[in-house]
């Protein structure tokens, strides 16, 4: 469990960052982490691990104080994947990246090639297994990143906007790889400005603005709240902003995907041909 | 297109490539820069001055045009961006939005007939992005530049763009207008539709009729509007 308490800080020289955040996610939780550009966003999730540590109140992962573990402690088992994957990757080849860590975790040689292989496997790279990180595009060097933390198995999975330059396949294996994820009872924490996205997904949303958390719920109820939205810079989902543009035909205020939609516009149809025929 | 690759990329070019009737094989980058500009999709990758307009005009300076008239466009860069307030300002003190909006002023100071933006949208938040788009569709209409977005968020773009062309494996696979072109087919590429493109698709497979292939909200309402009869 990831349990945050009253946490404030500030960079060196800047006015504060965050403002008596409070936040508890539970094992097993699929967290979405939303809101304007310089929110606060990255710096919460980079306390979850260590690499910032709060000027006051604290953070408790799985029951350990982040200010009485080192970085690689929480590390192992908090696994954050940077928005720039060139922030993380350094090795020369893709093997060598996924490698380095196992190693300096203590893995066995025997466990290391089964898990890099089972891993770039389940990420769709297997065949850059050889390449070097930097010859691959944007959108493959993130996925790169990604294997190279989640191939030590870490328990809470931080992801800082894992959907930018992926596209329409890559996002739906992302949301596949997520529900696998949080089916092996693993905490998966995404921050995110692509509100399609989560309008698909549909996890617990939690909503940020200069600092504050201002909204924590279902996607469903958060996304469709046009005040709170807007103050977080979001804009509505599409199906939300359709379905609010009909509004004689009544429909619920709480779509935001096109499943949802179209079961609803279905369903009126018939409707409206039963009343026909009466 | 702006001869990045070969001359600071290693690569080889086959084939002809006109730029403005410029064979662009054999021209440097910095002939090409006043034909094509360029931004990046980090505006981090771009900025590097100490001041917005120091940034702004860099590239101006490069191409040794006389002071009065750098200085002229430098700030008609800036106020068609909307950044001539932040001109003094540091890039790295701005928000993502005003950073991504110096890298467009910088290229757009070059007064290229043809501007290619790569993902300039990706880090923004929604707000942000559709600020930026509103600057390029307003360079489009107003000044009549030719814009070559690289995109993967059509949600985004299909309000804009009046032609799109899909790749694939290196090859040009589909190209037309974004209704004729989100029909069924450019999912085989792994093209992410605009949600309410999808939902029309569904809605035909399920035998609805629909008169019109909308690409945005609007469109969509007034489709669903006819369907209803109200």
């Amino acid at each position: 469990m990831i349990c945050v308490e009253n946490v404030n800080f500030h960079y060196p020289g800047s006015l504060d960052v965050l403002h008596n955040v409070s936040l508890k996610i539970d094992d097993g939780e699929f967290v979405a982490i939303m809101g304007e550009n310089g929110a606060g966003k990255t710096t919460l999730v980079k306390l979850f691990n260590g690499l910032l540590k709060p000027d006051s109140g604290s953070i408790l992962i799985d029951n350990v104080n982040s200010r009485d573990a080192s970085v690689a402690e929480l590390s192992r088992q908090v696994g954050l994947i940077f928005q720039n994957p060139d922030h993380q990757l350094f090795a020369e080849t893709v093997e060598e990246e996924l490698r380095f860590s196992l190693k300096n975790f203590g893995f066995k040689e025997s466990m290391i090639q089964n898990r890099i292989t089972s891993m770039l496997t389940a990420l769709g790279i297997e065949q850059y297994v050889n390449t070097s990180p930097f010859l691959l595009s944007g959108g493959e060097r993130k996925r790169v990143a990604l294997a190279s933390i989640l191939v030590w198995d870490p328990k809470h999975v931080i992801m800082d906007e894992p959907t930018i330059g992926q596209d329409y396949t890559q996002k739906d294996r992302l949301r596949n790889f997520i529900t696998q994820l949080i089916s092996q009872k693993k905490t998966v924490i995404v921050v995110t400005h692509d509100i399609e996205f989560i309008a698909e997904c549909k996890p617990r949303v939690v909503l940020m603005s200069k600092g504050r958390i201002i909204a924590d719920g279902p996607a469903e109820s958060i996304l469709t709240d046009q005040r709170i939205v807007e103050e977080a810079s979001l804009v509505l989902p599409q199906m939300t902003q359709l379905m609010r543009s009909i509004a004689e035909l009544h429909a619920p205020r709480h779509i935001i995907d096109v499943y949802s939609a179209l079961g609803f516009i279905l369903r009126a149809l018939r409707e409206r041909t039963k009343g026909r025929q009466k | 297109m702006n001869g990045l690759i070969p001359n600071f990329y290693a690569g080889r070019l086959y084939g002809d490539l006109k730029v403005n009737d410029v064979d662009v094989k054999g021209k440097s980058t910095a002939e090409l820069a006043t034909h094509v500009g360029f931004v990046f999709q980090s505006p981090e990758n771009q900025l590097f001055s100490l001041s917005v307009e120091r940034d702004v005009a860099f590239g101006l300076e490069n191409l040794g045009i006389e002071r009065e008239l750098a200085i002229e466009r430098v700030n008609w860069a800036m106020e068609v961006t909307g950044i001539s307030q932040l001109k003094n300002k540091a890039p790295y003190e701005l928000s993502g939005g005003q950073q991504q909006r110096v890298a467009i002023a910088g290229v757009l100071a070059m007064r290229p007939h043809i501007i290619i933006l790569d993902e300039p949208t990706s880090f923004l938040d929604p707000k942000t992005a559709e600020e930026i788009l509103s600057v390029i569709s307003h360079l489009n209409h107003e000044f009549g530049l030719t814009i070559l977005l690289v995109e993967h968020r059509l949600d985004i773009v299909s309000a804009y763009a009046n032609r799109v062309i899909v790749m694939d494996k290196g090859k040009i696979v589909l190209d037309g207008p974004p209704e004729i072109v989100y029909d069924e087919p450019a999912r085989l590429f792994g093209i992410g539709l605009p949600k309410i493109t999808t939902l029309f698709h569904l809605l035909k497979r399920d035998g609805i009729h629909v008169p019109i292939n909308p690409i945005t909200v609007t469109q969509a309402s007034e489709a669903l509007r006819r369907i209803f009869g109200i």
